[in-house]
């Protein structure tokens, strides 16, 4: 699903974020990232994202090498992956219900599809009866539930997240990332960026080691 | 495809009214906003119509244009009397009006007071004169009709007094010119203020830009509230400047009826007519999509998601 062959990116300026980067995650797999921060794990999925575009070195999701894509067609990428930022990223003048539905919106989805998709997505996370609030009212965890919600209410085959569990206890950030397990369990590809090594370790993934922009992949992750 | 073109209907119809619920919900500073563009409006086209209805004016005049021919001297009543009959058989004639020549003395005694000096004279220096009413309003058909009398053997002078006329339209056309110059200035300047207020809502929104950008939402999807809520400012403009124009005729109308009157005139002050109407709203609506596509065009792309 993610492929990185030697992508290098340098940012103006001269830092160079990630180096000789190399990997494979297939699909329906579930991986943590992790490092040091500042080590290049958001340049990483940004580059995923093609918020930023690699330097040197090729890069596929899904097939599709993204060195090749146009900017118009960014948004139809962005459409085939779910993203969860560590600050949500949620519209606070709207209901919960809006900002999950956002992403079918901008699809084009037809109205009654909308309702019911931003309902299950919502059920998923747990957050049914909570679809009229707004995002201001809710706590932390389940502002991060709703950022979920909307990252996987459009059925992306890829998810990414970005710290997800950063502003969170433990018990809570337990439970996100069960819910992730959970999505990965119905076949979503899945790649978390982390520094919270105490909870990632008592969990059964494989890791991709991030350390001065520079990878260390594990068995399985490593490019054939 | 029928379905996929509902969908896209819908989506535009929805997006307009949310733009419209947006402005609703800061009613002063949307309020503002739409009166300069009202006022920026108001005045050329006020001053538009106010021309159109001095043309008005002077169509009226044209309508009542008389020709005046001064008959030969040896040309007695009975004789002009019959030419009277003759030219009103004429198609482009629509009354002929005989004033002998007796008549005419009778009338300038009185109204010139030279009574005693016109009664030294032997006999009586006027001619008859034959008022001619032209059927046609326009001067061309009028000057036309004029040569052919002139032409006429028993015809000593013949006079159209319609030249100040033509000065009069020749003065409306140049007014009417100089406002086309204030138009064109002001309509730039409603673009301008269209194009401000539409950037600054785009820099207040920008953390959403970010957010719709970054789960992929197309260049179209981020313009098309943006390019709504110009083309909702424009309407509100143009709505604001016709009721100020209406508002500034109804005040005039009283004392341009008074003057009227005195003049023995029924002429009222025409405001906007159902086209004239309309061609307001559109331009007002069009002014407000172009400043807002500008606007968008210059900041949208400057906002990318990092």
């Amino acid at each position: 699903m993610i492929r990185f062959d030697n992508v290098s990116k340098r940012y103006p300026g001269g830092k160079d974020a990630l180096q000789g980067v190399s990997f494979h995650l297939p699909a329906g797999q579930m991986a943590f990232l992790t490092g040091h921060s500042g080590a290049g794990k958001s340049t990483l999925l940004k580059l995923v994202a093609l918020i930023e575009r690699s330097t040197r070195g090729q890069l596929f999701v899904d097939g599709e090498n993204l060195s090749r894509v146009p900017r118009r067609r960014i948004p139809w990428l962005r459409r085939k992956i779910g993203i969860i930022f560590q600050n949500h990223q949620l519209l606070f003048d709207r209901t919960v219900f809006d900002n999950v539905a956002l992403p079918l919106v901008i699809a084009g989805h037809r109205h009654q599809d909308i309702g019911r998709r931003v309902r299950a997505a919502l059920d998923k996370v747990g957050l049914l009866d909570h679809e009229r609030d707004l995002p201001i009212t809710l706590s932390g965890g389940e502002q991060q539930r709703v950022g979920i919600a909307r990252a996987v209410v459009n059925k992306p085959r890829l998810l990414l997240a970005d710290e997800p569990t950063g502003n969170l206890d433990p018990d809570l950030s337990r439970e996100i990332m069960q819910l992730f397990a959970l999505f990965n369990q119905v076949g979503v590809t899945v790649l978390i960026a982390s520094h919270d090594l105490d909870l990632i370790s008592r969990m059964d993934y494989p890791r991709l080691v991030l350390e001065g922009g520079r990878i260390q992949a594990p068995d399985g992750l490593a490019v054939a | 495809m029928k379905n996929r073109l509902q969908v896209y209907l819908l989506r535009h119809v929805q997006v307009a009214l949310a733009s419209l619920g947006r402005l609703w919900r800061s009613p002063l500073a949307s309020f503002m906003t739409a009166a300069v563009i009202g006022i920026a409006l108001a005045l050329p086209s006020g001053l538009y119509l106010l021309t159109g209805n001095l043309q008005r004016l002077s169509t009226y005049w044209d309508g009542n244009a008389s020709i005046s021919l001064f008959l030969k001297h040896d040309i007695g009543d009975a004789e002009a009397r019959k030419l009277g009959g003759r030219l009103e058989g004429w198609p482009e004639i629509a009354s002929v009006k005989l004033i002998t020549a007796d008549q005419a003395l009778a009338e300038f005694r009185e109204l010139s007071g030279f009574g005693d000096a016109l009664d030294s004279l032997d006999e009586n220096p006027l001619p008859a004169v034959l008022a001619v009413r032209p059927t046609a309003d326009d001067a061309g058909a009028a000057s036309r009709l004029l040569e052919k009398l002139r032409a006429l053997d028993a015809v000593d002078i013949a006079q159209l007094d319609l030249q100040w006329v033509a000065r009069f339209n020749a003065m409306v056309d140049l007014a009417r010119r100089g406002i086309l110059l204030i138009g064109l200035l002001l309509g730039l300047a409603v673009l301008l203020v269209v194009g401000n207020t539409i950037r600054l809502e785009i820099q207040n929104r920008r953390d959403e830009i970010e957010v719709t950008k970054l789960i992929g939402a197309t260049d179209a999807f981020i313009r098309r509230p943006f390019l709504y809520t110009g083309l909702w400012y424009g309407l509100a403009g143009a709505v604001l400047a016709w009721l100020l124009v209406e508002l500034a005729f109804w005040q005039l109308a009283g004392p341009v009826q008074q003057l009227a009157g005195l003049y023995q005139s029924h002429f009222g002050l025409a405001a906007f007519s159902f086209t004239d109407t309309l061609a307001l709203a559109a331009t007002g609506t069009a002014l407000g999509l172009a400043g807002s596509w500008l606007a968008v065009g210059r900041h949208l792309g400057d906002i990318e998601p990092s």
